[in-house]
């Protein structure tokens, strides 16, 4: 009835700055609740998109007996005539680019110091490579005959104190099982804003990795990325089944579990911080209700002695709430809006603290992403929630009788 | 033509251990056309009588009959039915929805029996004329004066056409002037449309008004019929 809505409607702008404030509770909450979404998602996806570029790839092409975790250097655990194998990976049409890549684990020394460090064998003209290219800091890329020039990550160069052009000695352990080890020179020093991928990676040019390692003709693995990473799955079965039963191939998914679980767990997580946020801003509109119906105690006795019936004079408050809540709303897409494009845009430095967690590629910033899914029903949830909330203090006012509610006061 | 009757009606109110017996066995008949008061010491079961008669309360025991239908059994959505375009209420306190224009007030009564757009605008404004505030119709309750409040409230209870109207002291709030202009308002809205009024009062300026006068006191009816008796005990009362 249109006259309910009239008098919620006035009831509202009877005090405009309460009415005001209680909508931007809820603004604020949806808003709040619209950034955390899209800050957990930016997260989550730039970790993952991190992880594919710089690390897994969308497909690997990998010997049936490779184990990652150990960087294994036998033979029978590694690619033969990579180079063959990724052309013919290369070809197919999905396939953005394919190379072959050489896993080592090896130990950098300068001075008294030496670190941990992950050696990867890289040919220097693949595409694949653009981000390591895009992000050196200083000196010149790799060439692939060159044979005493290696590329640092920026963290680990700091921690070891050097720069380009220094030399530094390189071990590795070898396919045969033994240790050998080299002095190089840094050619370049390369960011990839990702501290824990930059302070723990060393790479070689692949001939010079082969050689070093004593793997002849031989690579870890054929790293593949596509031009979109839903067909992942078609790929690996397509190229599965044509390279019979001497390699695998793991896909993106299998390769990142961690972040995808860490995805569920932190959605799990953040369902239930949307929910406190929301209970907060639940509570503060139902207080606003419950005094607005106190204070409207003897207009409530009116109406009903008019003989509004029960029903009514809680759809009339009703009302008010649906009306509150949708200024609110409206007020917190707007705010929540201008966050997420903030968040999207310019993103949130995070830094250092990227670096200490280990396991997860994590950028220097982190970069909101709001899926129109998450916006739309976090809306709604809020929505509903506040009218869930508004209920009892319509009811409440629907509850009095008529003859307390006209003796109040008097 | 009977309009209300109650028979043998108490009404206990309880407090926590506390029972006030408000009326104790109260009977009484109202003819329609009447323009009645109700008068007694403060406590002595006015409001509450017409709180019963105006179903806005049950007894305790006894009946009330409103048009010849027994209200007392009755649960609150019935009685808010029955209220609704039968009953009007005035109160001592301007009882207006303070967000609603004079216009709007008058009209609610009629939205709520689902009275026609056409139509609800012309009973608003007859019923406006009618209590000489055709001018001020626009104005909210808080730019009005509380005389001027008083009688939209009477506007609004006609507007139903009710067979009743019931008030609850409608002129301990206003000065004499303006007091004196809203008892004149109902006794001619009486005398002009025939509705029937109960008012209760303490005020003996406004007695003189009424053409039947019922005296309560302690819960019980004292005086039926009474007007100068009521005046001399409602001077000893006060
Ligand atoms: N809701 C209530 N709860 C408890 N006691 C009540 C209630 N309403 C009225 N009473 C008591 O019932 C008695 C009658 O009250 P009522 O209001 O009907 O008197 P009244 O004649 O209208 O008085 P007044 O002239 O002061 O308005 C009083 O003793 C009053 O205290
Ligand atoms: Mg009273």
């Amino acid at each position: 009835m249109i006259q309910l809505l009239k008098m919620a409607y006035r009831d509202l702008g009877r005090n405009r700055r309460r009415s005001f404030f209680s909508a931007l509770a809820l603004a604020m909450g949806l808003a709040l609740l619209l950034l955390m979404a899209a800050v957990v998602e930016g997260e989550m996806r730039g970790a993952m998109e991190l992880g594919i570029r710089l690390q897994t790839g969308h497909l690997q092409v990998r010997a049936k007996s490779y184990n990652e975790n150990k960087a294994s250097l036998k033979f029978d655990d590694l690619v033969a005539n990579p180079e063959q194998i990724a052309a013919q990976v290369a070809s197919l049409a999905p396939v953005q680019v394919a190379t072959p890549r050489l896993f080592a684990s090896g130990i950098v020394a300068s001075g008294d110091e030496s670190v941990g460090v992950s050696v990867v064998g890289i040919d220097p003209s693949s595409p694949a490579n653009d981000p390591y290219r895009a992000g050196l800091v200083s000196g010149s890329f790799l060439t692939a005959d060159d044979r005493e020039g290696l590329l640092m990550g920026q963290t680990l160069a700091d921690k070891l104190g050097l720069k380009a052009g220094d030399r530094v000695n390189l071990l590795v352990n070898t396919s045969n099982g033994g240790v050998d080890q080299q002095s190089f020179v840094i050619r370049g020093i390369f960011s990839t804003h990702t501290p824990a991928f930059d302070q723990g990676t060393v790479f070689l040019p692949l001939t010079k990795a082969q050689a070093f390692t004593q793997v002849g003709d031989h690579a870890s693995i054929i790293f593949v990325l596509l031009k979109n990473r839903d067909q992942a799955n078609a790929v690996a079965a397509a190229l599965q089944s044509s390279n019979g039963s001497r390699y695998q191939v793991v896909t993106w998914e299998q390769m990142n579990d961690l972040l995808v679980q860490t995805e569920q767990l932190s959605n799990a997580y953040m369902m239930f911080l949307y929910l406190i946020v929301l209970a907060i801003t639940a509570t503060v509109i139902v207080n606003t209700l419950i005094m607005s119906v106190f204070e409207r105690t003897r207009e409530i006795g009116i109406l009903s002695a008019i003989g509004m019936r029960a029903g009514r004079v809680m759809a009339m408050f009703f009302a008010e709430s649906v009306l509150l809540a949708v200024g609110g709303i409206v007020m917190g897409l707007l705010l929540g809006g201008l966050l997420v494009v903030y968040a999207t845009d310019i993103g949130f430095y995070v830094g250092s603290i990227a670096g200490s967690m280990s396991g997860l590629l994590i950028g220097e910033r982190i970069y909101g992403y709001l899926t129109p899914n998450a916006a739309v029903s976090l809306t709604v949830i809020a929505f509903v929630v506040t009218l869930l909330a508004a209920l009892y203090p319509a009811v409440l006012a629907a509850r009095m009788e008529p003859v307390d509610a006209l003796r109040s006061g008097q | 033509m009977e309009v209300t009757r109650v028979e043998n009606v108490t009404r206990i109110y309880k407090v926590g251990q506390m029972e006030t017996q408000a009326l104790r066995g109260v009977s009484l008949c109202i003819e329609s056309g009447e323009f009645t008061a109700l008068v007694g010491p403060s406590g002595s079961g006015k409001t509450t009588l017409l709180q019963l008669i105006g179903c806005l309360d049950q007894p305790t025991s006894g009946q009330v009959y409103i048009n010849g239908k027994d209200v007392s059994k009755l649960n609150r959505n019935q009685r808010a039915d029955v209220r609704r375009g039968t009953i009007g209420f005035i109160f001592q306190f301007f009882a207006l929805i303070p967000t609603l224009t004079a216009y709007e007030n008058v009209e609610l009564p009629l939205l709520l029996i689902g009275t026609g757009s056409a139509e609800r605008h012309e009973r608003v404004k007859q019923l406006l004329d009618w209590v000489d505030l055709a001018a001020v119709a626009q104005h909210r309750p808080d730019q009005l004066s509380g005389g001027q409040q008083q009688r939209v409230a009477v506007a609004r209870a006609l507007a139903t056409k009710p067979s009743l109207i019931l008030a609850d002291e409608p002129t301990a709030n206003l000065d004499t002037p303006n007091g004196k202009q809203v008892m004149e308002t109902m006794a001619r809205l009486n005398r002009e449309t025939g509705v029937t009024f109960v008012f209760a009062t303490h005020d003996p300026r406004v007695i003189h008004y009424a053409r039947r006068v019922v005296t309560l006191r302690d819960g019980l009816i004292v005086e039926n019929n009474g007007v100068q008796d009521v005046a001399a005990q409602i001077g000893a009362g006060a």
